[in-house]
């Protein structure tokens, strides 16, 4: 796996903290599943007067790397306001940078998260850039200054899965060396393992976990799959073939009848 | 009269109920609020009064669903007006496959069709194709309710008496030589100085007047992220709800939120667009981290609190498990503290 600035992530298993039934469960999730990241948003209105301190601290009391993110941000001056904020409460420099250009799909803007991008690696952070699988993009993101990037697997929250594995192979393939992270639009195990198969370096998600009947019990199913794709990756998974080939050799068999 | 051993502080749900609970044991107590009465300083005052059990455990745990099946019987004996006329729960265009989900993870309920919405809810003919119908549920309007409980407890010679719970804090005996219960606290989430693991979770609620829509029952609208429920007052008055945000902040309903919970009764009924907003109300709920109530003792001090979204809903099972810890010592399922 390769490491985000710098950090070995014990896992590469990153959990949000939105949307669970209660602070409780959320803390159990992240324990026996042994995410190693956990993300939170922080709104503006939670940050005036620390009002959000209560949640935070729990956040903090998780133990784990935390990545606030920018959620909610529709232009680049709101997400770079909200990543200076972030940074104070939760003293750290990275971010996870969201900026949102489209209300229904949740799409990435990619202009103003190219504009928010530049600012905010020229201002010290570490950017994990929220994107889509466009190699352009990627370019051009990679130039303003991030060393990550978190290609989408499908709009936020929708559970589908990876929705374009031939954009995400592409990309994973136009740049090795680039630690990347498949984050939103997971909604099963599998296709968490699908994408540690294709070579990324960790995944990231918070609806399919949290609004599970049993959050706990689905962070634990999410966490074996991502072991699982990940050890996948490096046995070097066979070719697939479009004939059959039989694994015991025809020659020498006995002939019955 | 004997003189009273006991002082309860906060006039909320939490500690009317109490109140109205340890009175109606025969216990002599004195009751103190900072303004005196209930009112917008307590998140009773917006709550939505729905005593809905089995909806709520979409999310809650088992807990609040058993607990809070003693609420509408404990209200309509203090003569309260509790409407049993069940929820119904409704889910809209391409977020029908939540009421799915919200069916599998709830108990109590019966599938209504189209025509089955409509015979429940005229106003909301052809809104919706199917809904689920929790028969037994009830409410309640939380105002009213209050002021009948202030009005029992005066019946019985118990005004509010207008004071801060620092007025009482002196000469505590904490950690010294066990002593009675003498303070009883149900300040919400003004207890955070002492119940250090409380945190506010913040909600935001309208309530609007609709001179074209009547409702018998409250109405759920599940959404992926702006799930509103809308519980009939009476008169086209209907309470808006709720947002349910982590921070503490009591003041201050935001644009988006409003416009939120706005658009999903718009989608509900368009007739709703006409309606006419009455007040915005927003305050932080009490909440510990597993969102479930809790009975603590320290010392002389008993304190009830974390109810949460389930004020109305639990703050009778509360009620009637602290009075009986009082009465009896019977150690109440929700105390996780005991210290005298």
């Amino acid at each position: 796996m390769n490491s985000f600035y710098g950090v070995k992530l014990p896992t590469a298993f990153m959990l949000g903290t939105a949307n669970y039934p209660s602070p409780a469960i959320l803390d159990a999730a992240f324990r026996q599943s042994q995410a190693s990241v956990a993300t939170v948003s922080v709104r503006r209105e939670a940050a005036g007067a620390r009002a959000g301190e209560g949640f935070w601290r729990l956040i903090r009391e998780l133990g784990v790397q935390v990545l606030p993110n920018t959620a909610g941000c529709h232009t680049a001056s709101e997400a770079v306001t909200t990543a200076h904020m972030a940074r104070e409460l939760f003293d750290t420099n990275w971010i996870k940078l969201e900026v949102i250009g489209h209300s229904d799909s949740l799409q990435p803007d990619p202009f103003g998260l190219v504009e928010a991008a530049t600012i905010l690696c020229r201002d010290g952070f570490k950017v994990f850039p929220y994107t889509t699988e466009d190699l352009v993009l990627a370019d051009r993101l990679l130039d303003a200054g991030c060393e990550v990037l978190m290609p989408w697997g499908a709009p936020i929250g929708t559970g589908l899965g990876l929705i374009n594995p031939y954009g995400l192979r592409s990309l994973r393939a136009q740049y090795p060396h680039v630690p990347m992270v498949i984050d939103a639009g997971l909604g099963l195990p599998s296709q968490a393992a699908q994408a540690m198969e294709m070579g990324f370096d960790a995944v990231l998600l918070n609806t399919a976990v949290a609004k599970a009947g049993d959050p706990v019990a689905m962070a634990c199913a999410f966490a074996k799959a991502i072991k699982a794709g990940q050890l996948a990756k490096t046995a070097d998974p066979m070719e697939p073939r479009d004939m059959a080939e039989p694994s015991t050799p025809l020659i020498g068999k006995a002939f019955l009848q | 009269m004997a003189k009273p051993q006991i002082t309860i502080v906060g006039s909320g749900v939490a500690g009317l109920c109490l109140a109205a609970e340890l009175a109606e044991r025969g216990m002599v107590f004195r009751l103190f609020d900072r303004h005196g009465r209930p009112a917008e300083h307590g998140c009773s005052w917006w709550a939505g009064g729905m005593l809905a059990p089995f909806c709520e455990s979409e999310t809650a745990e088992e807990p609040v669903v058993r607990l809070g099946q003693e609420a509408a019987d404990w209200w309509q004996r203090h003569n309260v007006d509790v409407k049993r006329n069940g929820s119904l729960v409704l889910a809209l265009g391409r977020d029908a496959g939540e009421l799915d989900r919200f069916a599998r993870r709830t108990s109590q309920h019966e599938w209504v069709d189209e025509d089955g919405v409509a015979a429940l809810e005229p106003d909301l003919a052809g809104r919706a194709r199917r809904g689920l119908f929790f028969a037994t549920e009830a409410h309640l309007s939380p105002r009213d309710a209050l002021t009948c409980l202030v009005g029992e407890l005066k019946s019985r010679d118990i005004p509010i008496e207008t004071a801060n719970w620092l007025d009482f804090s002196d000469n505590d005996n904490v950690a010294g030589a066990p002593s009675p219960i003498s303070k009883i606290d149900c300040r919400g989430l003004s207890a955070a100085d002492a119940l250090t693991d409380l945190r506010g979770v913040k909600g935001e609620m309208l309530m609007i007047r609709s001179a074209d829509i009547r409702l018998s029952r409250p109405v759920r609208l599940l959404h992926p992220r702006i799930p509103i429920y809308l519980v009939p007052r009476g008169e086209g008055v209907f309470m808006l709800g709720a947002t349910q945000i982590e921070s503490s902040n009591r003041n201050g309903a935001t644009v988006r939120s409003v416009l939120e919970l706005l658009s999903a009764a718009y989608a509900l009924h368009p007739a709703l667009g006409e309606a006419e907003i009455l007040e915005i109300g927003v305050d932080a709920r009490p909440a510990f981290p597993d969102n479930l109530p809790r009975i603590r003792r320290r010392g002389d001090r008993l304190y009830v609190n974390g109810l949460f979204r389930h004020g109305f809903l639990l703050a009778p099972a509360m009620a009637r498990m602290a009075a009986d810890y009082l009465f009896s010592g019977q150690i109440p399922e929700v105390m996780d503290e005991n210290f005298n």
